[in-house]
Formats: C-alpha cells, structure tokens, sequence
C-alpha cells in the first residue's frame, strides 16, 4: 500500500464568487465523498484550509526565527484543502481523485508519499 | 558485425518485450529488468555461437534468455542483499489473479499486455510513453529512439529517465487496468501506436531507416496487442488502419516526391497486408461497435478495394466520414471529408464547405498552421483555374509544412500553376 496527498488547489477569489447553494452542494458532495474514503478503509487524513492570507511563514534557520505574514507562495492559486489516502497503487488514487475533484469542484494533484526505509 | 552476432542481436530485439515483462513482472522494478536483460544478451553472446554451432541459436531463445536472465537478476538482488525487499515489493506490485474481463492469458503474454498498459500510462507524459513503449517492448536503444523522433540522445535518456521513476515511485500498476478503466486504458496505448507508425509514416520522406523502422515497430506492437485483446473492436480497427496504410507505403513516394492517392501506382500496393487488412475491416463490422480508428480502416478499405482512383466509391467515403464526424467532430475530419466531397460533388463545393469551415475563428486558428488544410485549398483551386490564389495557397501549404516528400510535391503543383 502506499500514501498519496491528494490537493486540491485554486483561486481564492474565485472561490469568493461562488453562489451559498454552490457552496452547500459542494460542502455535501466532498461530506459524502469522505465517508466514502472512510468506508473504502483508506482514509488517513483529509482537511480543509482556512484562507491563504491567514498563512504565517517561519524561518527558524537562523538565532531568532523570522515570521512572514501570508503564505510562502506569491501566486492567486493556494492550496485549499486535501486528502491522504492509503491506496494500492496509483491506478486506485486516480480513481479516487477523479471522484474527489468531481466532489470538490476543481482539479487535485496527486503525489506519492515517500516509501518507508525498508 | 557478424552475421552471428547481428542474427543474435535481432532474436534479441525479437525477444526483448516479453523478456522485460517477465523479469518486471518477477523482479516488480524496470531497471532491474532492463539490466538483466542486457547481461542475458552479452552471455548469448559469448555462448550461443560455441553451443549451437549450427543455427547459432538456441531452440527455444526465448526460453533461455530468460532463464538466464532471471537468474542474472537473482545473483545481483543477492550479491546487494536486497533480495527480500525488492521481491517484497514485487510481490506487492504483481496482481497475479487473472482479470475478470478479459479471461486468462499465455503468462508471457499476460506480462506484455501489463506492461504495454504501464508504459502508455495516462499519468506519464505523451512523449514519454511513446519513448517507453519502444525502449521496453519494442527493444529499440535510447540511440535509435532519439534518432527517430529527432532529439539528442541525452534528451532522450533524461524522458525515459524520468518516466521510470515515476512508475517506480508514484506506484504505476503492472496490471491490466480495471473493466471500468479499461476503454480509456486501451485508447490510450491505441493513440501511443498510432503516434509511433505516423511518425515512421509521415516522415518517410527524409530517408532515415530508423524512421521507416518505427512503421513495422507500431504493426507489430498493434499485431501483439490484438492477439492479446482480439473482442476489443478498436485495437482491431487500428491493426487494420496500419496495415491498409503500410500496404501503400512503397507507392506514396517516387523519386523523393510525394504522390498522391489518385496518381499512386495501385500495382505497387502490397496485396497480402491489404487482404489482412480488409479480413480484419469486416472483423469489425461483425462486433458492430464502431469507433475512430476501425472508421479509419474502414475509408482505408474503400480506397485499396478500388481497381483505379475513378473507381473509388466516393459515397461511401463521405458516409464514413460522416460517421466519422459524429464520434470526432474536428476540424481536420471536416476537412477530409470535404476532400471526398471534391471528388462527388466537384471542387467548387468542396471549397465551399473548406472555406465556410475556416471562417469560424478558432477553427481558422487550428487549421492555418496544418499544411494539409493549406493543400486542400491549394489543390481545390488549381483544379477551378483560380491560379493566383491557388499559388497564395500552396505558398502558405510551403511554410507549415516539414515532411521532404511533401515540399517536393507542393513546389512542383506551385510551379506548374499557369
């Protein structure tokens, strides 16, 4: 088994312009597509993302760490929300994706975690 | 190169698929597949011609190739100790319960089909799968793979690179793709060979053998994979389509200059792969679900029925384009079909329909860098003696237009404009 973070990305401002019953029928969709994942027995984790601008950036390189505010990325599309999943092999997180993304309404990146050291 | 060695090396290349798909599928890792597959090939050889000194072949190479190689791949899993991990995750990577949808199959046969779907995967670039699909199942080097398509060699390393690790590490399947995945699954390693016999095709005109290679390469692929999927309606349509094209293949250009359907010399098409290609045409209007490529065929096998170019049954032609236009409603179908259309309704209709075709801007913007789009016009109105715009015409077919055999032809109809 392997993990893939499934992200969904997009333009906030577009998001803004979304109608309140979009915004329900998208908020049942991805409800109903999680307790999907949930009952498939491949959830790991999912969330969604407050707003970019809420974002704070650390660099702790240095003595005293230095905080940004707003995100690390200067671009209109943010992450705004994702999944992990627990899946076979790539064919199944596609699979799995495809349905998600028809949930959410917009397109997720799908991307293999790190295998354990064997 | 000696004529054992050079007899080794094409049974070798003969052998290279189903080899790398057995040792993937063993081994659950290309390189080590690729690797011990190279080792296999260096041992025949050194032993070949010692122990079969008569043919200089093993009666069953196959066989022995992978034998040998499997066993190479072991001795290496050992000597780095990570025998039990990567059997592990081959373990974990091959789905050994025969598919439901397709019924069982030879193993080694099994393996390609696998291995065809992992290399066409959707998730990998379009450029890469081809690049892949030739390097593991048809057995070309980088070097002829790069040559063919044009690219520096590292360039070509770098993709199929690139495409393996990706495979490796974002988990891409050895397995035959789910039913519910399965027609899009098929599409896609159908356009890959496709993509592979056009580019051997359409370029035949610069004279590179490797090119002209990439043609036999994509019918033998298409011959395995209908062998391998012989219900799907479309792997047969597209076996048909290339054999109905590479029959004409010797025909299409004479002295470095493209001829055209009606002027080719129909005595120099290849009859066996027109009989092969037409028993396959009514293959697949018995299982009656048409789709792009057995449409292809289909016009095809119009064409290499008739006895002369005024011969040709132009309204079926146009039927199938029709046909044709309903599943695929592009432009570049629209324009052949008008094409057929010059042929029963004469020029001046068919311009008509070309020309109100072009006036829709996005189409326009499609079209203006094809040359064929640039041809048809340029072709249409010579034949209604509108000289002056028929050389704007052929001028503008010059400028997008990259094939040899083609310029050639197009500057030779440019200069006999009166």
């Amino acid at each position: 088994m392997t993990q893939y973070l499934l992200s969904v990305h997009g333009s906030e401002d577009d998001y803004a312009e979304i109608t309140p019953e979009t915004m329900q029928e998208m908020f049942a969709a991805v409800d109903a597509f999680n307790d999907k994942v949930r009952e498939a027995g491949i959830w790991v984790f999912a969330g969604g993302l407050e707003p970019a601008e809420t974002a704070t950036v650390v660099d702790g390189q240095g003595e005293t760490p230095v905080m940004t505010d707003g995100p690390y990325l200067e671009t209109k599309e943010h992450l705004g929300g994702f999944w992990i999943i627990d899946v076979r092999d790539l064919d199944e997180a596609l699979r799995w994706a495809a349905e998600g993304s028809k949930a959410c309404q917009g397109k997720v990146e799908v991307r293999p975690f790190q295998a354990e050291p064997a | 190169m000696s004529g054992a060695t050079a007899e080794i090396e094409r049974v070798f290349r003969e052998e290279y698929g189903r080899l790398i798909a057995s040792l993937v599928r063993r081994f659950g890792d290309i390189d080590i597949a690729e690797e011990a597959a190279g080792e296999a090939l260096v041992a025949a050889l050194e032993k070949w011609p010692r122990q079969f000194p008569g043919s200089g072949v093993p009666p069953n190479p196959g066989a022995w190739l992978t034998t040998t190689a499997g066993n190479r791949a072991i001795d290496r899993l050992r000597r780095e100790k990570q025998r039990d991990t990567k059997h592990r995750q081959a373990a974990a990577m091959y789905d050994d319960t025969p598919h439901e949808s397709l019924g069982m199959f030879e193993e080694h046969e099994d393996d390609r089909l696998r291995l065809m779907f992992t290399c066409c995967h959707p998730a990998l670039a379009p450029e890469a799968r081809i690049a892949l699909t030739l390097r593991l199942l048809g057995g070309l080097t980088v070097e002829e793979i790069a040559q063919a398509f044009l690219v520096p060699e590292t360039t070509m390393g770098q993709r199929i690179t690139r495409a393996k690790k990706k495979i490796a590490a974002a988990r891409i399947p050895y397995r035959v793709p789910e039913a519910e995945d399965l027609p899009a699954r098929v599409a896609t390693v159908l356009a890959v060979l496709f993509l592979v016999f056009n580019e051997g095709y359409l370029s035949s005109g610069d004279g590179s053998p490797i090119r002209g290679e990439l043609t036999a390469e994509a019918i033998r692929l298409a011959r395995i994979l209908h062998g391998l999927m012989p219900d799907e309606p479309e792997v047969t349509g597209l076996l048909a389509l290339l054999l109905l094209t590479e029959a004409r293949r010797d025909a299409r250009v004479r002295g470095g200059e493209l001829v055209r359907l009606d002027d080719q010399d129909r005595g120099g098409w290849d009859r066996s792969l027109i009989a092969e290609g037409h028993a396959l045409v009514r293959e697949c209007l018995t299982l009656n679900r048409p789709g792009r490529y057995q449409i292809l065929a289909a016009i095809n096998a119009v064409h290499t029925d008739a006895p002369t170019a005024a011969d040709t049954d132009w309204s079926q032609v146009v039927a199938l384009y029709d046909q044709l236009a309903r599943i695929d409603p592009s432009p570049i179908v629209a324009l052949n079909r008008a094409v057929a259309i010059a042929e029963l309704d004469g020029p001046e209709v068919a311009l008509a329909q070309v020309d109100r075709l072009a006036a829709a801007a996005p189409v326009l913007a499609v079209l203006s860098g094809y040359h064929a789009f640039h041809a048809t016009r340029a072709d249409l109105l010579r034949r209604l003696g509108r000289s002056a715009d028929a050389r704007e015409a052929y001028d503008a077919a010059l400028a997008v237009c990259d094939n040899t055999a083609e310029r050639a032809y197009l500057s030779r109809r440019r200069g006999e404009l009166v």
